[in-house]
């Protein structure tokens, strides 16, 4: 069982990291990184797994059930709209007229 | 045995959290950026596998048919869709991890309701269940509603007198409905939860139908900075670290994220949600005067061929007419002859901040050539010729000399300090906000019509007329 107040110190210490992280981002990258972090909650199919996991009458195994597919949609399209982003980024920068900027 | 399991079984969701943090951090480089998607992918397999083995999981036929629909038609739609639709697949793919914390919640709280709760209830998981549910049912709902609208399934914007005072009333009956659960957590009744999330999934509805297409990029940021929080609640519930660390990493990024995009927009993110865009202007909007001018493609060309500067402007028309490919080559053809030519890019052009710069990319169009608007506003009085296609409100002057108007305040781009401006453009109607242009009236300024497709075309055809 984790802590009130340890949860806390994590809330607080994920929460600074992720600022951090978001912190000096160029335009550009926006998009691919909110789109990146759109896949990252998509952790949130494990939670669902666990709640249908432990399912014990049919409501909640319905209700488990659509959190398992939300969640791998949300994970899955995360994943596949993001490096398609990022896969533009590779080709123009491969590209002959690359030259830094 | 089973503890011996548990623990390997968390020390894959520490490695899933580290992975999502160093995927996260890689993303924020473009030289590292197309790595970073693949380390967050390693830790989501990671944590998604270990999960299966977690002991005394019951359903998995269920579960593992689950996944593999839901994952293979994500898959599938995510491949499939063109380049200019990806907000609108980021929002749909945003508003489903909120409705699976949603899920998560409404499973937790029936559970203790039929008193088979999985971890002994607190009053802090009992509060961040219903918080977690509610943030997370906002942001399905929300979210669903700016994908019809980004789809165009939608009409732009709804509005009733009242609405503000009517979702205020919504919201605190939902709230107060959670504090009833909250209060009467020993004796939870199935249908006060019903009614719970049925309410939480209205905010999110009534809260988006006002707000314009202009404004969804916020929104959709906003919505996914909400999804993390909702992650990281009922983590905490479900006692994983993993959805705890993710999910709160991206919470405090996304509103980061949404508060830049806000700043852009130089709106706040309140006047974002609550003042509707376009609507109600203070005061008399000041008259335009002079007359719309237009070119055709032969003259324009001439214009543009011996041109020293050219800047062209692209926005969101420019992407829905699948213009861009088109630009780059006339691009290259005026290069070719010796013009210098430099993309502007609003902050906020396209759909999301960055957006027209991954639809460029997609062309072919060299990073060098782009130009973000502090960069290239102090350029446009050497420039000779700027060409705006598919942009509006971005280049309104009226943003910097109209107090009354409702983008006034918001930066743009100098089009009009250049010695001619040609705005490409199908007719004479106004952007996304529903505000005249003054920059159509300049004396400068000529308007090019027809498709922005069709207009490089023809350019390019001019063009290669004059060798």
């Amino acid at each position: 069982m984790i802590d009130g107040i340890v949860a806390l110190y994590i809330f607080m210490l994920a929460a600074f990291t992720g600022y951090e992280i978001i912190g000096r981002v160029p335009v550009i990258l926006h998009t691919p990184l909110m789109s990146g972090s759109n896949f990252v909650h998509g952790i949130v199919v494990v939670g669902a797994m666990v709640a249908l996991g432990h399912a014990t009458t049919d409501l909640e195994r319905i209700i488990g059930f659509l959190g398992v597919v939300l969640g791998a949609g949300n994970a899955a399209g995360g994943y596949v709209v993001t490096e398609r982003m990022l896969e533009m980024f590779k080709s123009s920068k491969a590209g002959p007229k690359k030259s830094g900027h | 045995m089973n503890l011996n399991l548990q623990t390997i079984i968390n020390i894959c969701y520490f490695a899933a959290a580290v992975l999502f943090i160093i995927g996260l951090k890689r993303m924020s480089s473009p030289a590292t950026a197309r790595g970073g998607i693949v380390w967050a992918g390693v830790g989501m397999l990671i944590a998604v596998v270990a999960t299966l083995f977690t002991p005394g999981l019951h359903n998995l036929p269920w579960m593992i048919s689950a996944l593999v629909i839901a994952t293979g038609l994500a898959w599938y739609s995510g491949k499939r869709v063109p380049m200019t639709d990806m907000p609108q697949m980021v929002a749909l793919y945003n508003g489903m991890g909120g409705g699976s914390a949603a899920a998560i919640g409404a499973v937790t709280l029936i559970a203790i309701a039929n008193g088979t709760e999985l971890h002994p209830t607190t009053a802090t998981s009992m509060a961040l269940a219903l918080i977690g549910s509610l943030i997370g049912g906002i942001s399905f709902s929300g979210s669903m509603i700016a994908f019809a609208k980004l789809q165009g399934w939608m009409d732009r914007r709804f509005t009733f007198p009242g609405q503000q005072i009517f979702n205020l009333a919504v919201f605190a009956v939902t709230v107060a409905l959670g504090v009833w659960l909250f209060i009467s957590s020993d004796n939870l009744s199935i249908t006060v939860i019903v009614a719970f999330f049925v309410l939480a999934f209205l905010v999110g509805l009534l809260m988006t139908l006002p707000i314009g297409g202009a404004d969804m990029p916020v929104v959709i940021s906003l919505y996914n900075a909400f999804t993390g929080l909702a992650v990281a609640f009922e983590g905490y519930v479900l006692q994983n670290e993993a959805m705890i660390i993710a999910g709160m990493v991206v919470g405090a990024a996304g509103t980061l994220l949404t508060q830049l995009m806000a700043k852009a927009m130089n709106r706040s993110i309140a006047n974002v949600l609550f003042g509707s865009f376009g609507a109600g202007a203070s005061g008399e909007a000041q008259s335009i005067e002079g007359a719309m001018k237009a070119i055709d493609p032969s003259d324009a060309a001439v214009m543009i061929a011996y041109a020293e500067r050219v800047v062209i402007v692209p926005g969101y028309g420019l992407a829905v007419a699948q213009a861009q490919h088109k630009i780059w080559e006339l691009t290259q053809q005026l290069l070719k002859r010796g013009v210098k030519v430099r993309f502007a890019i609003h902050p906020v052009a396209g759909r999301m901040p960055g957006h027209m710069n991954v639809l460029l990319a997609e062309a072919g169009v060299p990073y060098d050539l782009i130009a973000d608007m502090d960069d290239i506003n102090p350029e446009f009085a050497l420039t000779d010729v700027s060409i705006v296609i598919g942009a509006n409100d971005v280049v309104n002057p009226v943003a910097k000399t109209d107090p009354a108007s409702p983008i006034y305040g918001m930066p743009i781009l100098d089009v009009d300090q250049s010695k001619n401006v040609i705005i490409v453009k199908r007719g004479k109607g106004t952007g996304f906000a529903g505000i005249e242009n003054a920059l159509f009236y300049k004396d400068n300024a000529k308007m090019l019509y027809g498709d922005g497709q069709d207009v490089a075309s023809k350019l390019i055809a001019e063009l290669k007329a004059l060798d």
